[in-house]
Protein backbone atom coordinates (compact mmCIF):
# COMPACT_ATOMS: atom_id res chain seq x y z
CA UNK A 1 0.00 0.00 0.00
CA UNK A 2 1.63 3.45 -0.89
CA UNK A 3 1.17 6.15 1.38
CA UNK A 4 -0.50 8.23 -1.07
CA UNK A 5 -4.07 8.68 0.92
CA UNK A 6 -2.67 11.71 2.99
CA UNK A 7 -2.70 13.12 -0.32
CA UNK A 8 -4.69 11.13 -2.32
CA UNK A 9 -6.90 14.53 -3.34
CA UNK A 10 -4.24 17.69 -3.12
CA UNK A 11 -1.45 15.65 -4.91
CA UNK A 12 -1.95 17.30 -8.18
CA UNK A 13 -3.47 20.78 -6.94
CA UNK A 14 -6.97 19.81 -8.16
CA UNK A 15 -9.72 17.35 -5.79
CA UNK A 16 -10.85 14.60 -7.00
CA UNK A 17 -14.26 15.13 -7.75
CA UNK A 18 -17.33 12.46 -7.68
CA UNK A 19 -20.01 13.68 -10.28
CA UNK A 20 -23.61 12.16 -10.16
CA UNK A 21 -25.90 13.53 -13.26
CA UNK A 22 -29.48 12.83 -13.42
CA UNK A 23 -29.20 9.36 -12.31
CA UNK A 24 -32.77 7.53 -11.74
CA UNK A 25 -33.63 4.36 -10.24
CA UNK A 26 -36.47 2.29 -10.07
CA UNK A 27 -36.78 -0.56 -7.50
CA UNK A 28 -39.33 -3.25 -8.29
CA UNK A 29 -40.46 -1.04 -10.55
CA UNK A 30 -41.53 1.77 -8.69
CA UNK A 31 -39.22 5.08 -9.00
CA UNK A 32 -37.04 5.29 -6.38
CA UNK A 33 -34.93 7.87 -7.04
CA UNK A 34 -35.29 10.63 -9.87
CA UNK A 35 -33.14 13.07 -11.51
CA UNK A 36 -30.24 13.13 -8.71
CA UNK A 37 -27.35 15.10 -9.37
CA UNK A 38 -24.76 16.56 -7.16
CA UNK A 39 -20.92 16.91 -7.69
CA UNK A 40 -18.53 16.62 -4.58
CA UNK A 41 -14.97 15.72 -4.13
CA UNK A 42 -12.45 14.25 -1.85
CA UNK A 43 -12.13 15.25 1.63
CA UNK A 44 -16.02 15.73 2.42
CA UNK A 45 -18.67 14.11 4.46
CA UNK A 46 -21.69 14.35 2.50
CA UNK A 47 -24.80 13.20 4.68
CA UNK A 48 -27.95 12.23 2.63
CA UNK A 49 -31.29 12.77 4.59
CA UNK A 50 -35.23 12.48 4.12
CA UNK A 51 -38.27 10.45 5.43
CA UNK A 52 -38.42 6.96 5.31
CA UNK A 53 -38.16 5.76 2.07
CA UNK A 54 -36.92 8.38 0.37
CA UNK A 55 -34.44 6.63 -1.40
CA UNK A 56 -31.55 7.20 0.84
CA UNK A 57 -30.29 3.39 0.73
CA UNK A 58 -30.82 3.19 -2.75
CA UNK A 59 -28.45 5.79 -3.81
CA UNK A 60 -25.85 4.42 -1.82
CA UNK A 61 -26.60 1.10 -3.72
CA UNK A 62 -26.43 2.60 -6.72
CA UNK A 63 -23.57 4.54 -6.16
CA UNK A 64 -21.84 1.29 -4.99
CA UNK A 65 -23.48 -0.10 -8.55
CA UNK A 66 -25.51 -2.78 -6.47
CA UNK A 67 -28.73 -1.79 -7.97
CA UNK A 68 -29.24 -1.25 -11.65
CA UNK A 69 -29.17 2.66 -12.87
CA UNK A 70 -32.11 3.30 -15.41
CA UNK A 71 -30.83 6.82 -16.74
CA UNK A 72 -27.52 9.17 -15.67
CA UNK A 73 -24.21 8.58 -15.37
CA UNK A 74 -21.67 8.71 -12.13
CA UNK A 75 -18.16 10.30 -12.85
CA UNK A 76 -15.39 9.93 -10.40
CA UNK A 77 -12.08 11.34 -10.99
CA UNK A 78 -13.29 12.17 -14.76
CA UNK A 79 -14.23 9.15 -15.67
CA UNK A 80 -17.67 6.75 -16.18
CA UNK A 81 -18.23 4.73 -13.41
CA UNK A 82 -19.67 2.35 -15.04
CA UNK A 83 -21.02 -0.78 -12.76
CA UNK A 84 -18.70 -0.62 -9.90
CA UNK A 85 -14.80 0.83 -9.10
CA UNK A 86 -12.58 -0.59 -6.50
CA UNK A 87 -11.92 2.71 -5.20
CA UNK A 88 -16.12 3.02 -3.86
CA UNK A 89 -16.50 0.69 -0.91
CA UNK A 90 -20.12 -0.15 0.43
CA UNK A 91 -20.53 -0.45 4.40
CA UNK A 92 -24.05 -2.22 4.97
CA UNK A 93 -26.18 -1.29 7.82
CA UNK A 94 -25.11 -3.19 11.05
CA UNK A 95 -28.30 -4.76 11.31
CA UNK A 96 -28.08 -6.09 7.57
CA UNK A 97 -25.08 -8.14 8.26
CA UNK A 98 -25.22 -11.96 9.54
CA UNK A 99 -22.61 -11.19 13.07
CA UNK A 100 -22.40 -14.56 13.87
CA UNK A 101 -20.19 -15.51 10.80
CA UNK A 102 -17.77 -18.06 12.37
CA UNK A 103 -15.09 -15.25 10.77
CA UNK A 104 -12.57 -12.69 12.61
CA UNK A 105 -12.16 -9.15 12.63
CA UNK A 106 -8.80 -9.44 11.02
CA UNK A 107 -10.63 -12.13 8.02
CA UNK A 108 -12.99 -9.65 7.48
CA UNK A 109 -10.58 -6.70 7.34
CA UNK A 110 -8.73 -9.46 4.96
CA UNK A 111 -11.62 -9.50 2.57
CA UNK A 112 -11.22 -6.34 1.73
CA UNK A 113 -7.80 -6.82 0.14
CA UNK A 114 -9.74 -9.28 -2.21
CA UNK A 115 -9.95 -6.77 -5.22
CA UNK A 116 -5.85 -6.03 -4.93
CA UNK A 117 -5.67 -9.66 -4.17
CA UNK A 118 -8.15 -11.19 -7.43
CA UNK A 119 -9.46 -14.45 -6.46
CA UNK A 120 -6.30 -16.59 -6.95
CA UNK A 121 -2.90 -14.80 -5.98
CA UNK A 122 -1.50 -15.46 -2.93
CA UNK A 123 -2.00 -12.63 0.10
CA UNK A 124 1.22 -11.09 0.29
CA UNK A 125 3.43 -9.13 2.69
CA UNK A 126 1.80 -6.15 1.29
CA UNK A 127 -1.43 -7.51 1.92
CA UNK A 128 -0.66 -8.00 4.91
CA UNK A 129 0.84 -5.12 5.83
CA UNK A 130 -2.29 -3.37 4.39
CA UNK A 131 -4.56 -5.09 6.73
CA UNK A 132 -2.37 -4.70 9.64
CA UNK A 133 -2.44 -0.90 8.91
CA UNK A 134 -6.21 -0.54 8.52
CA UNK A 135 -6.33 -2.06 12.04
CA UNK A 136 -4.29 -0.07 13.85
CA UNK A 137 -5.88 3.66 12.20
CA UNK A 138 -9.25 1.83 13.75
CA UNK A 139 -7.94 1.02 16.87
CA UNK A 140 -8.66 -2.67 16.33
CA UNK A 141 -5.29 -4.08 16.92
CA UNK A 142 -5.98 -5.71 20.11
CA UNK A 143 -9.28 -7.35 18.93
CA UNK A 144 -8.44 -8.68 15.63
CA UNK A 145 -8.61 -12.44 16.37
CA UNK A 146 -12.40 -11.86 17.93
CA UNK A 147 -14.85 -13.02 16.63
CA UNK A 148 -17.25 -10.20 15.00
CA UNK A 149 -20.22 -10.64 17.78
CA UNK A 150 -17.67 -10.14 20.39
CA UNK A 151 -17.80 -6.76 19.23
CA UNK A 152 -19.22 -3.56 20.48
CA UNK A 153 -22.02 -1.85 17.86
CA UNK A 154 -18.79 1.13 17.68
CA UNK A 155 -16.54 -2.04 16.88
CA UNK A 156 -18.22 -3.35 14.36
CA UNK A 157 -18.97 -0.07 12.21
CA UNK A 158 -14.90 0.33 12.84
CA UNK A 159 -14.42 -2.94 11.10
CA UNK A 160 -15.93 -2.46 8.20
CA UNK A 161 -14.23 0.35 7.85
CA UNK A 162 -10.81 -1.32 8.36
CA UNK A 163 -12.15 -3.38 5.27
CA UNK A 164 -12.72 -0.35 3.23
CA UNK A 165 -9.22 1.15 4.25
CA UNK A 166 -7.16 -2.25 3.32
CA UNK A 167 -9.18 -2.25 -0.05
CA UNK A 168 -7.70 1.11 -0.36
CA UNK A 169 -10.94 2.61 -1.20
CA UNK A 170 -11.65 6.14 -1.82
CA UNK A 171 -15.22 6.41 -1.33
CA UNK A 172 -17.02 5.24 1.27
CA UNK A 173 -20.55 4.64 1.26
CA UNK A 174 -22.01 4.07 4.64
CA UNK A 175 -25.86 3.29 5.18
CA UNK A 176 -26.73 4.61 8.46
CA UNK A 177 -23.51 4.33 9.79
CA UNK A 178 -24.51 5.94 13.50
CA UNK A 179 -27.77 4.11 14.03
CA UNK A 180 -27.55 2.06 17.14
CA UNK A 181 -24.56 3.31 18.82
CA UNK A 182 -24.21 4.93 22.50
CA UNK A 183 -23.30 8.31 22.65
CA UNK A 184 -19.72 7.26 23.00
CA UNK A 185 -19.38 4.76 20.16
CA UNK A 186 -20.91 7.73 18.24
CA UNK A 187 -18.40 10.03 19.01
CA UNK A 188 -15.59 8.02 18.22
CA UNK A 189 -17.01 7.46 14.74
CA UNK A 190 -17.89 10.63 14.33
CA UNK A 191 -14.33 11.42 14.78
CA UNK A 192 -12.84 8.77 13.21
CA UNK A 193 -14.96 9.50 9.67
CA UNK A 194 -13.46 13.20 10.04
CA UNK A 195 -10.11 11.89 10.32
CA UNK A 196 -10.67 9.22 6.78
CA UNK A 197 -11.58 12.76 5.27
CA UNK A 198 -8.81 15.11 6.08
CA UNK A 199 -6.75 11.88 4.82
CA UNK A 200 -8.87 13.37 1.61
CA UNK A 201 -11.77 10.30 1.42
CA UNK A 202 -14.97 10.98 0.41
CA UNK A 203 -17.53 10.02 3.06
CA UNK A 204 -20.91 9.58 1.96
CA UNK A 205 -23.59 8.22 4.83
CA UNK A 206 -27.15 7.64 5.20
CA UNK A 207 -28.42 9.65 8.13
CA UNK A 208 -31.45 10.26 10.39
CA UNK A 209 -30.33 12.21 12.91
CA UNK A 210 -30.90 16.29 11.89
CA UNK A 211 -29.63 17.64 14.83
CA UNK A 212 -26.66 15.82 14.40
CA UNK A 213 -25.71 16.51 10.97
CA UNK A 214 -24.11 19.89 11.32
CA UNK A 215 -21.59 18.16 13.72
CA UNK A 216 -21.17 15.05 11.77
CA UNK A 217 -20.73 16.42 8.14
CA UNK A 218 -19.97 19.14 5.74
CA UNK A 219 -22.52 18.94 2.98
CA UNK A 220 -26.05 17.52 2.61
CA UNK A 221 -28.53 16.02 0.35
CA UNK A 222 -32.11 16.39 1.02
CA UNK A 223 -33.71 13.66 -0.82
CA UNK A 224 -37.32 12.93 -1.47
CA UNK A 225 -37.12 10.38 -4.10
CA UNK A 226 -36.42 13.50 -6.05
CA UNK A 227 -32.98 15.67 -4.91
CA UNK A 228 -34.88 18.89 -2.87
CA UNK A 229 -31.30 20.45 -2.02
CA UNK A 230 -27.99 20.06 -2.32
CA UNK A 231 -24.72 21.99 -0.81
CA UNK A 232 -23.03 22.90 2.69
CA UNK A 233 -25.02 22.27 5.38
CA UNK A 234 -25.40 25.21 7.09
CA UNK A 235 -26.67 26.56 3.86
CA UNK A 236 -29.09 24.07 3.22
CA UNK A 237 -30.83 22.51 6.58
CA UNK A 238 -32.73 25.73 7.23
CA UNK A 239 -35.87 25.02 9.23
CA UNK A 240 -37.91 25.73 6.32
CA UNK A 241 -36.61 23.38 4.05
CA UNK A 242 -36.94 20.57 7.16
CA UNK A 243 -40.20 20.85 7.65
CA UNK A 244 -41.53 21.31 4.33
CA UNK A 245 -39.10 17.40 3.55
CA UNK A 246 -40.00 16.14 6.99
CA UNK A 247 -43.47 16.98 8.11
CA UNK A 248 -45.57 17.71 5.38
CA UNK A 249 -47.25 14.92 3.20
CA UNK A 250 -45.42 15.14 -0.42
CA UNK A 251 -47.60 15.99 -2.88
CA UNK A 252 -47.10 14.88 -5.99
CA UNK A 253 -46.37 16.71 -9.19
CA UNK B 1 -12.82 -56.93 13.95
CA UNK B 2 -13.28 -59.19 11.48
CA UNK B 3 -10.28 -59.73 9.31
CA UNK B 4 -12.52 -61.56 6.53
CA UNK B 5 -14.22 -58.71 6.52
CA UNK B 6 -11.72 -56.17 5.90
CA UNK B 7 -9.87 -58.40 3.11
CA UNK B 8 -13.25 -58.22 1.36
CA UNK B 9 -13.08 -56.48 -1.71
CA UNK B 10 -16.77 -54.97 -1.56
CA UNK B 11 -15.95 -53.99 1.91
CA UNK B 12 -12.56 -52.47 0.90
CA UNK B 13 -14.39 -50.25 -2.08
CA UNK B 14 -17.12 -49.73 0.65
CA UNK B 15 -14.94 -47.85 3.34
CA UNK B 16 -13.20 -45.89 0.34
CA UNK B 17 -16.38 -44.46 -1.46
CA UNK B 18 -17.54 -44.01 2.54
CA UNK B 19 -13.94 -42.13 3.21
CA UNK B 20 -13.76 -40.06 -0.05
CA UNK B 21 -17.84 -39.19 0.33
CA UNK B 22 -17.69 -38.17 3.66
CA UNK B 23 -14.73 -35.78 2.57
CA UNK B 24 -16.09 -33.72 -0.15
CA UNK B 25 -19.47 -34.03 1.66
CA UNK B 26 -18.23 -32.84 4.79
CA UNK B 27 -16.13 -30.18 2.92
CA UNK B 28 -19.11 -28.63 1.21
CA UNK B 29 -21.11 -28.66 4.25
CA UNK B 30 -18.93 -25.76 5.16
CA UNK B 31 -20.79 -23.79 2.66
CA UNK B 32 -24.13 -25.05 3.57
CA UNK B 33 -23.84 -24.01 7.05
CA UNK B 34 -22.55 -20.78 6.07
CA UNK B 35 -25.42 -20.16 3.47
CA UNK B 36 -27.59 -20.40 6.36
CA UNK B 37 -30.52 -22.37 5.06
CA UNK B 38 -30.04 -25.88 5.54
CA UNK B 39 -33.26 -26.51 5.49
CA UNK B 40 -33.73 -26.27 1.58
CA UNK B 41 -30.91 -29.00 1.14
CA UNK B 42 -33.31 -31.50 3.16
CA UNK B 43 -36.03 -30.18 0.87
CA UNK B 44 -33.75 -30.67 -2.59
CA UNK B 45 -32.85 -33.82 -1.04
CA UNK B 46 -36.54 -35.22 -1.09
CA UNK B 47 -37.07 -33.74 -4.96
CA UNK B 48 -34.41 -36.74 -5.60
CA UNK B 49 -36.86 -39.33 -4.69
CA UNK B 50 -39.13 -38.59 -7.03
CA UNK B 51 -36.52 -38.05 -9.78
CA UNK B 52 -34.92 -41.39 -9.48
CA UNK B 53 -39.00 -43.00 -10.34
CA UNK B 54 -39.44 -40.58 -13.06
CA UNK B 55 -35.76 -41.98 -14.59
CA UNK B 56 -37.41 -45.43 -13.98
CA UNK B 57 -40.74 -44.71 -15.48
CA UNK B 58 -39.35 -42.94 -18.53
CA UNK B 59 -36.69 -45.59 -19.16
CA UNK B 60 -38.24 -48.76 -17.57
CA UNK B 61 -35.33 -49.57 -16.02
CA UNK B 62 -33.77 -48.80 -12.36
CA UNK B 63 -29.96 -48.40 -12.84
CA UNK B 64 -27.25 -46.17 -11.88
CA UNK B 65 -27.40 -43.75 -14.29
CA UNK B 66 -31.24 -43.54 -14.83
CA UNK B 67 -31.24 -42.53 -11.01
CA UNK B 68 -28.55 -40.09 -11.56
CA UNK B 69 -29.64 -38.07 -14.11
CA UNK B 70 -33.40 -38.45 -12.85
CA UNK B 71 -32.63 -37.35 -9.53
CA UNK B 72 -30.70 -34.19 -10.63
CA UNK B 73 -33.14 -33.64 -13.53
CA UNK B 74 -35.44 -33.20 -10.65
CA UNK B 75 -33.32 -31.28 -8.24
CA UNK B 76 -32.60 -28.91 -10.51
CA UNK B 77 -35.64 -28.30 -11.55
CA UNK B 78 -37.28 -28.05 -8.61
CA UNK B 79 -34.88 -25.52 -6.88
CA UNK B 80 -33.94 -23.42 -10.18
CA UNK B 81 -38.00 -23.27 -10.43
CA UNK B 82 -38.32 -22.11 -6.60
CA UNK B 83 -35.44 -19.22 -7.47
CA UNK B 84 -37.16 -18.14 -10.46
CA UNK B 85 -41.04 -18.38 -8.69
CA UNK B 86 -39.05 -16.09 -5.79
CA UNK B 87 -37.77 -13.36 -8.38
CA UNK B 88 -41.59 -12.69 -9.12
CA UNK B 89 -41.34 -10.89 -5.67
CA UNK B 90 -44.53 -11.99 -4.89
CA UNK B 91 -43.53 -15.66 -3.45
CA UNK B 92 -40.91 -16.04 -1.55
CA UNK B 93 -38.33 -18.49 -2.00
CA UNK B 94 -38.65 -20.87 1.03
CA UNK B 95 -42.41 -21.18 0.42
CA UNK B 96 -41.36 -21.56 -3.25
CA UNK B 97 -39.42 -24.47 -2.64
CA UNK B 98 -41.96 -25.97 -0.15
CA UNK B 99 -44.65 -26.11 -2.54
CA UNK B 100 -42.62 -27.62 -5.57
CA UNK B 101 -41.03 -30.46 -3.60
CA UNK B 102 -44.12 -31.58 -2.04
CA UNK B 103 -45.61 -31.27 -5.03
CA UNK B 104 -42.89 -33.25 -6.84
CA UNK B 105 -42.87 -35.62 -4.03
CA UNK B 106 -45.85 -36.59 -4.41
CA UNK B 107 -45.84 -37.02 -7.81
CA UNK B 108 -43.22 -39.54 -7.32
CA UNK B 109 -45.45 -41.08 -4.73
CA UNK B 110 -47.87 -41.44 -7.31
CA UNK B 111 -45.67 -43.10 -9.87
CA UNK B 112 -44.24 -45.56 -7.33
CA UNK B 113 -47.08 -48.82 -8.27
CA UNK B 114 -46.78 -48.16 -11.90
CA UNK B 115 -42.83 -49.05 -11.88
CA UNK B 116 -42.95 -52.29 -9.57
CA UNK B 117 -39.62 -51.81 -8.38
CA UNK B 118 -40.36 -50.60 -4.89
CA UNK B 119 -37.83 -52.82 -2.86
CA UNK B 120 -34.85 -50.97 -4.83
CA UNK B 121 -36.34 -47.97 -4.34
CA UNK B 122 -36.07 -48.33 -0.73
CA UNK B 123 -32.05 -48.10 -1.08
CA UNK B 124 -32.05 -44.92 -3.32
CA UNK B 125 -34.22 -43.63 0.20
CA UNK B 126 -31.72 -44.77 2.90
CA UNK B 127 -28.55 -46.09 0.75
CA UNK B 128 -26.43 -49.09 0.52
CA UNK B 129 -22.52 -48.41 0.36
CA UNK B 130 -22.14 -52.12 0.45
CA UNK B 131 -23.63 -52.97 -2.41
CA UNK B 132 -21.63 -49.92 -3.86
CA UNK B 133 -20.71 -50.46 -7.99
CA UNK B 134 -18.33 -49.25 -10.07
CA UNK B 135 -20.21 -47.09 -11.66
CA UNK B 136 -21.24 -45.13 -8.15
CA UNK B 137 -17.83 -45.03 -7.25
CA UNK B 138 -16.75 -43.23 -10.65
CA UNK B 139 -20.01 -41.09 -10.54
CA UNK B 140 -19.13 -39.81 -6.34
CA UNK B 141 -15.36 -39.75 -7.12
CA UNK B 142 -15.74 -37.32 -10.46
CA UNK B 143 -18.62 -35.36 -8.65
CA UNK B 144 -16.48 -35.05 -5.60
CA UNK B 145 -13.22 -33.73 -7.55
CA UNK B 146 -15.08 -31.11 -9.79
CA UNK B 147 -16.58 -29.97 -6.21
CA UNK B 148 -13.62 -30.16 -4.33
CA UNK B 149 -11.84 -28.07 -7.31
CA UNK B 150 -14.37 -25.52 -8.25
CA UNK B 151 -14.88 -24.75 -4.66
CA UNK B 152 -11.28 -24.19 -4.20
CA UNK B 153 -10.48 -22.13 -6.68
CA UNK B 154 -13.65 -20.00 -6.37
CA UNK B 155 -13.45 -19.64 -2.37
CA UNK B 156 -12.91 -16.01 -2.46
CA UNK B 157 -15.60 -14.78 -4.50
CA UNK B 158 -18.10 -17.62 -2.60
CA UNK B 159 -17.13 -17.01 0.48
CA UNK B 160 -17.19 -12.92 0.19
CA UNK B 161 -21.03 -13.75 -1.42
CA UNK B 162 -22.20 -16.08 1.82
CA UNK B 163 -20.91 -13.53 4.16
CA UNK B 164 -22.60 -10.12 2.83
CA UNK B 165 -23.60 -10.41 -0.94
CA UNK B 166 -24.12 -6.37 -0.98
CA UNK B 167 -20.55 -5.70 -0.25
CA UNK B 168 -18.80 -8.72 -2.39
CA UNK B 169 -21.39 -6.78 -5.78
CA UNK B 170 -19.87 -3.70 -4.72
CA UNK B 171 -16.00 -5.11 -4.34
CA UNK B 172 -17.14 -6.81 -8.05
CA UNK B 173 -18.16 -9.88 -7.52
CA UNK B 174 -20.86 -11.30 -9.76
CA UNK B 175 -22.98 -12.47 -6.94
CA UNK B 176 -25.77 -13.85 -8.63
CA UNK B 177 -23.17 -16.06 -10.86
CA UNK B 178 -21.89 -17.92 -7.39
CA UNK B 179 -25.25 -18.44 -5.82
CA UNK B 180 -26.11 -20.19 -8.82
CA UNK B 181 -22.76 -22.15 -8.80
CA UNK B 182 -23.08 -22.81 -5.34
CA UNK B 183 -26.44 -24.00 -5.89
CA UNK B 184 -25.72 -26.37 -8.42
CA UNK B 185 -22.85 -28.09 -6.50
CA UNK B 186 -25.47 -28.10 -3.68
CA UNK B 187 -27.64 -30.36 -5.93
CA UNK B 188 -24.32 -32.31 -7.23
CA UNK B 189 -22.98 -33.09 -4.02
CA UNK B 190 -26.41 -34.65 -2.75
CA UNK B 191 -26.68 -36.75 -5.72
CA UNK B 192 -23.30 -38.07 -5.21
CA UNK B 193 -24.01 -39.25 -1.51
CA UNK B 194 -27.40 -41.29 -2.80
CA UNK B 195 -25.69 -44.65 -3.19
CA UNK B 196 -23.50 -44.53 0.32
CA UNK B 197 -26.49 -42.80 2.48
CA UNK B 198 -29.41 -42.00 0.50
CA UNK B 199 -31.30 -39.21 -0.53
CA UNK B 200 -32.63 -38.80 3.40
CA UNK B 201 -30.03 -39.17 5.12
CA UNK B 202 -27.35 -37.55 2.60
CA UNK B 203 -28.76 -33.81 4.07
CA UNK B 204 -27.03 -34.97 7.50
CA UNK B 205 -23.72 -35.54 5.53
CA UNK B 206 -24.33 -32.07 3.69
CA UNK B 207 -24.94 -30.18 7.45
CA UNK B 208 -23.47 -31.90 10.14
CA UNK B 209 -20.09 -32.40 9.81
CA UNK B 210 -19.46 -28.13 8.77
CA UNK B 211 -22.48 -27.30 12.08
CA UNK B 212 -19.70 -29.61 14.67
CA UNK B 213 -17.23 -27.12 13.70
CA UNK B 214 -18.45 -24.21 13.97
CA UNK B 215 -18.99 -24.88 16.96
CA UNK B 216 -15.31 -24.96 17.93
CA UNK B 217 -13.56 -22.35 16.13
CA UNK B 218 -14.05 -19.00 14.62
CA UNK B 219 -11.60 -19.62 11.82
CA UNK B 220 -13.62 -19.77 8.14
CA UNK B 221 -11.54 -21.77 6.45
CA UNK B 222 -11.71 -24.81 8.98
CA UNK B 223 -14.80 -24.60 8.56
CA UNK B 224 -14.15 -26.95 5.25
CA UNK B 225 -11.11 -29.01 6.09
CA UNK B 226 -12.09 -29.94 9.72
CA UNK B 227 -15.66 -30.62 7.83
CA UNK B 228 -14.19 -32.45 5.41
CA UNK B 229 -11.88 -34.49 8.13
CA UNK B 230 -14.78 -34.97 10.16
CA UNK B 231 -17.23 -36.46 7.04
CA UNK B 232 -14.07 -38.59 6.43
CA UNK B 233 -13.07 -40.23 9.26
CA UNK B 234 -16.64 -40.06 10.64
CA UNK B 235 -18.10 -42.21 7.66
CA UNK B 236 -15.17 -44.69 7.73
CA UNK B 237 -15.54 -45.32 11.55
CA UNK B 238 -19.09 -45.66 10.64
CA UNK B 239 -18.86 -48.23 8.11
CA UNK B 240 -16.46 -50.50 10.20
CA UNK B 241 -18.71 -49.76 13.15
CA UNK B 242 -21.50 -50.72 11.60
CA UNK B 243 -21.22 -54.68 11.53
CA UNK B 244 -20.59 -54.38 15.38
CA UNK B 245 -23.51 -52.61 16.34
CA UNK B 246 -26.21 -54.41 13.77
CA UNK B 247 -26.69 -51.07 12.20
CA UNK B 248 -26.90 -50.64 8.24
CA UNK B 249 -23.80 -48.25 7.34
CA UNK B 250 -25.89 -45.37 5.92
CA UNK B 251 -27.36 -44.73 9.28
CA UNK B 252 -24.77 -45.53 10.70
CA UNK B 253 -22.84 -42.39 8.99
CA UNK B 254 -25.01 -40.13 9.63
CA UNK B 255 -25.69 -41.60 13.44
CA UNK B 256 -22.08 -41.22 14.41
CA UNK B 257 -22.00 -37.73 12.73
CA UNK B 258 -24.90 -36.61 14.90
CA UNK B 259 -22.89 -37.86 18.17
CA UNK B 260 -19.75 -35.59 16.87
CA UNK B 261 -22.07 -33.07 16.71
CA UNK B 262 -23.29 -33.20 20.45
CA UNK B 263 -20.21 -33.84 22.18
CA UNK B 264 -19.00 -30.59 20.03
CA UNK B 265 -22.31 -28.76 21.28
CA UNK B 266 -21.68 -30.24 24.63
CA UNK B 267 -18.23 -30.00 25.49
CA UNK B 268 -16.92 -27.61 23.01
CA UNK B 269 -14.24 -25.28 24.86
CA UNK B 270 -15.41 -22.34 24.18
CA UNK B 271 -19.32 -22.43 22.61
CA UNK B 272 -20.09 -25.86 24.64
CA UNK B 273 -23.10 -25.86 27.16
CA UNK B 274 -21.07 -26.96 29.73
CA UNK B 275 -17.99 -24.76 28.85
CA UNK B 276 -16.99 -22.48 31.72
CA UNK B 277 -17.30 -19.52 29.21
CA UNK B 278 -20.62 -20.45 27.78
CA UNK B 279 -21.39 -17.04 25.64
CA UNK B 280 -25.26 -17.12 27.29
CA UNK B 281 -23.48 -16.75 30.50
CA UNK B 282 -20.35 -14.41 29.76
CA UNK B 283 -22.50 -12.16 27.83
CA UNK B 284 -23.00 -8.99 30.19
CA UNK B 285 -18.90 -9.59 31.62
CA UNK B 286 -18.19 -9.47 27.66
CA UNK B 287 -19.54 -6.53 26.83
CA UNK B 288 -18.16 -4.83 30.11
CA UNK B 289 -14.70 -5.59 29.10
CA UNK B 290 -15.31 -4.40 25.33
CA UNK B 291 -15.51 -0.43 25.48
CA UNK B 292 -16.08 1.13 21.89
Amino acid sequence: MSDDHHDCCDHHGHHHELVIENLSVSYRRVLALENISLATSCGNRVALIGPNGAGKSTLLKAIAGLVPREKGSILWRGTTVKKWSREFAYLPQREDVDWSFPITVRGLVEMGRYPQTGWWRKFSNTDSLAVDKALESLALLDLQDRQIRELSGGQQQRAFLARSLAQEAHVLLLDEPFTGLDRNASQLLGELLNKLAHEGRLIIASHHDLNSVPRLFDEVLVLATRSVAFGPVAEVLTEELINQTFYEPLISE
Amino acid sequence: MDFDLLNNLFYQRALATAGFIGFTNGFFSGFVVLRRNALSVSALSHTMLPGIALGIFLTGALSQWNAFFGALFAALLVGLGSVAVARGNRVEQGTALAVLYTAAFAGGIALLPKIGTRQELEHWLFGDIIAVGNTDIWIAFGIGTIILLVTNLLMRPILLTLFEPHVAAAQGVPVRFIQYLIFTLLVLALVSSLQAVGCVLSVGLLVTPAATVSLLTDRTSALFWGGGLIGGIGSIGAVLLSGSFGITPGPAIVIVLGLLFIAAYLFSPKYGLLAPHHPSRTHKKSKKTAPN
